[in-house]
């Protein structure tokens, strides 16, 4: 017999008791659990539900070039020394330190052409990699497969006045409009897709790039420093990230963090709470028998080992059950939180190491009162019947 | 030499406005071996009397001597590790731990001593032996009857080897047929060398005993 098998035999025989701390405590773990393994899995679903949305790093050529915009009318600018992208060039970005950040890379060539007497803005694209950028598109008709085919914006298909099907003459070359983007309400509405390849040899630019988007997943990753890895394997190019859909992205992850400690902090106090009580409860309930373990020579280190013992038990048990409901309450959650379908519940062990310690914490911290309260239980007065 | 000795001792309770004087010096002497009742209506003071005796109550003025021990002038815990090494208590209401069997009420008091749980189970069991309740050691309290509570109360209260066994109304609880034998244990405790101060207002338990102290109004009568 020592003072640990106090402990256990008061928990193992009182069940309810045992029960009902448990279950107060394992709820609010639980629940902890959940908002943090939800939040961490919803901001996966997000992050790849945003690198959806497109690019945030921009690679266009170098130049000396003066801007001549105001007002935000464009008035075209000055080049002078401008240096293309190479498209051999491309394959280098794969190689960059962070390159497991890059969820697709999109290479552009930008040209004017004459179409049916119009002045059009060319652009080549890798349809399989624009679509995967822009998964907004939503095309009418087929995205383009031959080298000849065309994908055309909806206002530009209106000014052209062509139809799906229709074939277009593209600096004298005979073109098929497969396709129809249906209104975006952004630039692409007055742009002609074609093949990149194709695009390259319509405007003299074999083998040259004007532009290249990146969309890199953002699931803690450096843009500034992708921008930098970019930049000096490409010294002829100007790397830029697009700050605004970066800081948009680390702003919404950055908001449900906060909402979730913020409900993790209203939890942990009810949690509290109810282990205070219900401690608190269990020393009243318990004090002729704290008064008989003062009579018979107990010190008050020995009544509050086994009151914080108790309560450290429980606390660990509460633990391991909170953990275990909590990651089952979030896999049977997340289908109707999450955007998408395919968002995946995160396992991540400190989160299991979290749970435990939080629990022993919150428990003990929540029994220190009472385990204080019962050693400094007057013995006579405990026991009255002396 | 004594191995109770008490000295002018007073106890005052301050109630809101109201004092009460709940001794008003008590002296008495109680030698080693010797078995004393402490007889007294209610509200004499016995009870008083027995929590200033067990080291639980602080007496108001005068002193408490056992075994050459100054007892309210030991040092903070050291109160309660001679509880544990000189005192042995039998409650009226038993006040058996309910979570725990018989042997291991019994073992209770040995939980904070440097014993093996191997030697702290053998005497618990010697204590329980000696009581007559070897056979139910690991019955829980509420399985046992008042008789055998009280035995059980009394192994636990001896099984650590008190110099002086502390016994509160230790038969309130009992018809007269387990309360004698409940008397005879304690008789034969103390033929074996037991020191017992019992609080009794039962005049039939005082046969058993080598002398009666009888309180009145909080002073010996």
């Amino acid at each position: 017999m020592k003072l640990h098998n106090i402990s256990i035999n008061n928990l193992r025989r009182r069940k309810a008791k045992m029960a009902f701390l448990t279950i107060g405590l394992a709820v609010g773990i639980a629940t902890i659990v959940t908002l943090i393994t939800l939040t961490k899995s919803m901001a996966g679903d997000i992050e790849r539900k945003m690198d959806e949305f497109g690019a945030n790093i921009l690679i266009t050529p170098q130049s000396n070039r003066l801007a001549m915009n105001y007002g935000g009318i464009s008035l075209g600018g000055i080049s002078f020394d401008q240096k293309e992208i190479k498209e051999a060039d491309l394959a280098k970005i794969a190689t960059i330190k962070n390159s497991k950040n890059i969820s697709a890379v999109a290479p552009k060539v930008l040209g004017g052409a004459k179409v049916r007497s119009h002045d059009v803005l060319l652009v080549g694209v890798q349809f399989d990699k624009e679509l995967r950028m822009k998964q907004w598109w939503k095309i009418f008709g087929d995205v383009p497969k031959a080298e000849n085919e065309l994908l055309l914006g909806s206002d530009a298909a209106k000014v052209l006045s062509v139809m799906t099907g229709d074939t277009l003459t593209v600096n004298g070359e005979t073109m098929k409009v497969a396709g129809i983007l249906d209104q975006t309400g952004s630039q692409d509405d007055s742009l002609v897709f074609g093949q990149l390849r194709k695009v390259q040899t319509l405007l003299g630019k074999e083998g040259k790039i004007s532009l290249v988007e990146v969309a890199a997943l953002c699931s803690g990753c450096p843009i500034s420093d992708m921008v930098n890895q970019i930049a000096e394997l490409l010294p002829d190019a100007k790397v830029n990230a697009i700050q605004q859909v970066v800081e948009g992205r680390l702003k919404a992850l950055d908001q449900f963090r906060r909402f979730s400690f913020a409900m993790a902090g209203v939890v942990v106090l009810i949690g509290s709470l109810i282990v205070f009580v219900t401690m608190m409860g269990s020393v009243t309930e318990r004090t002729t028998e704290i008064g008989v373990f003062r009579a018979i020579g107990f010190r008050k280190s020995h009544v509050m080992r086994i009151i914080l013992l108790e309560a450290g038990l429980v606390s660990l048990l509460a633990g391991f059950v909170g953990y275990g409901v909590g990651m089952g309450g979030a896999k049977l959650a997340l289908p109707f939180m999450a955007e998408s379908k395919t968002a995946v519940l995160v396992w991540d062990p400190m989160v299991a190491v979290l749970a435990l310690g939080l629990a022993l914490v919150l428990g003990l911290l929540a029994s220190l009162y009472p385990a204080l309260h019962a050693s400094k239980m007057d013995p006579t007065e405990a026991l009255r019947a002396l | 030499m004594a191995l109770i000795k008490i000295d002018n001792v007073k106890k005052q309770y301050v109630t809101g406005s109201d004092t009460v004087e709940a001794l008003r010096g008590v002296d008495i002497s109680i030698a080693e071996g010797e078995f004393v009742t402490i007889m007294g209506q209610s509200g004499s003071g016995k009870s008083t009397l027995l929590s200033i005796l067990g080291g639980m109550n602080h007496p108001s003025t005068g002193s408490v001597e056992m075994a050459g021990i100054k007892l309210y002038e030991l040092p903070g815990e050291k109160l309660a590790d001679f509880r544990a090494e000189n005192l042995g208590f039998v409650f009226q209401s038993f006040h058996l731990i309910p979570y725990l069997t018989a042997v291991e009420n019994v073992m209770l008091p040995l939980a904070i001593s440097r014993l093996g749980n191997k030697a702290k189970k053998e005497k618990a069991l010697a204590a329980l032996d000696q009581v007559g309740l070897a056979a139910k050691g690991d019955r829980l309290p509420n399985q046992l009857s008042g008789g055998e509570q009280e035995r059980v109360a009394i192994a636990r209260a001896i099984v650590n080897d008190p110099k002086i066994l502390l016994a509160d109304e230790p038969t309130g609880n009992l018809d007269s047929k387990t309360s004698d034998e409940v008397m005879a244990l304690f008789r034969e405790l103390n033929r074996n060398g037991q020191t017992v101060v019992m609080v009794t207002h039962n005049p039939e338990n005082c046969q058993y005993a080598d002398r009666t102290i009888r309180l009145k109004d909080g002073m010996v009568a």
